[in-house]
């Protein structure tokens, strides 16, 4: 089986539209979670998000596709346009593939439609709707634009799906099905409909999340896309390019339990068969890019969770402290995150920590990164639906050993 | 009506297509003009937004040129004329 390197990342996120300003904004502990502006809150609980805020889709789009797409995959096309420059590479034809995680499909554009559909009672709608709600829409787009013509599909698993799809597309790529792959994930949650539907789950926080802090009041909604390029590791070597990291394995399991509740076992067994798939022992493991959602119940279950597979937990963070939970994203921020840590040697923070809470003891890298080069890392990814996924990464130095 | 009405629709088609005004002659065709199946989709939305007139499918596939769709939209335009009028004795 072949070994694969990450060579390319694009992020559009609260904390910018590119990769640069997505890991500077974390090494500086900068929280990108603001007031909301797309949906007018004043007679909502849920009013701060992870926003991306002044996006201007012109800048990467034609007016003509933007008319096609909603936020969600206008999101995906800019954070697959970004990695393919930044690994610099051409992604196309029959060998590549695309596989895109998203949770909620085109939630903007069903929104629009229903606020004209029952609100004003209108009976014509824009022709584009379906297509533009369709949840793989961003893995479509994405394959048009590039002219990807192997396999291009989405996976749909709430706040694990582009953990699953980045796997799925890690496999493909190790077992020589594909030669390179583009793969992440896209969510634009911020409408009055998926508001209202959150702050009735009465799990989202009326202050910026505060994961694994003592009275953290639970999560903060995000948005945005993150898609990496994955090919073998040999190419990259051999074309010179700049590997960020080695995708090591990929581990999932279901908690077949409850809707909603995690399970401590569910998330651990699924990190132990990331570990099983990467050949990687715990004891190598430096970092841990926790699912940490800030919610009571997900930050002491996966505090347990950790707690059984790794005798001597490593530092762990939750980025989403500072871009946010994007759902079906957020296994794509979290990937690129993790692998810029290792690429860095710098590991990014949990912010708005405040307190200590007994029932999370772990050192979750409070408020400040901390410089420090670790040789591989997991990005857990635990979703609604009891589904889990696990990805393990390792750093470039380690690889070239 | 024929010539404010052709004006109408070109201007629409123009801001469809994203393309100048002057370069959409009375019979220029869907071809001519790049309209897709999409694109025709869009345009006969935006026709009947501007219109206030429901375009049935049947009609709207007969539409391949600017002719045809301002001929299509007249008669169309007619009999909602003839229908919102008080019946004759």
């Amino acid at each position: 089986m072949r070994r694969v390197a990450v060579t390319g990342v694009g992020v559009v996120s609260a904390l910018g539209f590119d990769r640069e300003s997505f890991w500077n904004g974390m090494a500086d502990g900068r929280c990108g979670i603001e007031t909301i502006d797309a949906v007018d809150c004043s007679d909502l609980k849920i009013r701060i998000g992870a926003e991306v805020k002044r996006f201007d889709p012109l800048m990467w789009l034609t007016a003509k596709e933007i008319g096609t797409m909603d936020r969600s995959t206008q999101f995906a096309m800019v954070a697959a346009l970004e990695a393919v420059k930044d690994s610099g590479v051409e992604v196309a034809g029959e060998r590549a593939a695309v596989v895109t995680g998203c949770s909620l499909g085109g939630k903007c554009t069903e929104d629009e439609t229903y606020r004209g559909l029952y609100a004003e009672k209108r009976t014509r709608f824009e022709p584009m709707t379906i297509p533009r709600a369709m949840t793989n829409a961003g893995a479509s787009c994405i394959s048009m634009r590039h002219a990807i013509t192997g396999p291009c599909y989405t996976v749909s698993t709430a706040c694990a799906s582009a953990a699953h799809a980045i796997g799925q597309a890690f496999w493909m790529v190790r077992s020589g099905l594909v030669d390179i792959a583009l793969t992440g994930g896209n969510e634009a949650p911020f409408t009055l409909g998926m508001l209202r539907g959150w702050e009735s789950l009465r799990v989202v926080s009326p202050e910026p999340c505060r994961p694994f802090s003592k009275n953290r009041k639970g999560l903060t909604l995000g948005e945005g896309a993150a898609m990496l390029v994955l090919e073998p590791l040999e190419a990259a070597l051999a074309r010179g390019a700049h590997v960020y990291a080695e995708i090591r394995g990929f581990g999932m399991t279901a908690d077949a339990a409850h809707l909603t509740m995690p399970s401590a076992d569910g998330a651990a067994r699924a990190m132990r068969a990331a570990l099983q798939d990467a050949g990687l022992s715990a004891e190598r493991i430096g970092y841990i890019n926790a699912h940490g959602t800030g919610t009571a119940a997900n930050d002491v279950t996966e505090t347990q969770a950790i707690r059984s597979v790794f005798a001597l937990p490593p530092p762990v963070s939750s980025t989403k402290s500072m871009h946010g939970h994007a759902l079906g994203a957020a296994g794509a921020l979290e990937a690129v995150a993790t692998v810029l840590a290792l690429d860095r040697g710098v590991l990014p923070p949990t912010v708005n920590f405040v307190e200590r809470d007994e029932q999370c003891d772990l050192d979750v890298i409070p408020n400040a990164s901390r410089v420090l080069a670790v040789e591989a890392a997991i990005s857990n990814s635990f979703a609604f639906g009891g589904l889990n996924a696990v990805l393990a990464f390792a750093s470039d130095g380690a690889t070239r050993v | 009506m024929t010539d404010e009405l052709a004006a109408r629709v070109a201007a629409i088609i123009a801001k469809n297509q994203r393309i100048a005004v002057e370069t959409i002659g009375a019979q220029s065709t869907f071809a001519e003009l790049n309209i897709d199946s999409l694109d025709g989709l869009q345009l006969v939305f935006a026709l009947e937004e501007e219109f206030h007139v429901d375009i049935p499918d049947d009609a709207a596939k007969e539409f391949r040129s600017v002719g045809e769709v301002v001929n299509g939209l007249e008669k169309l335009l007619l009999a909602k004329q003839a229908a919102a009028s008080p019946a004759s004795v």
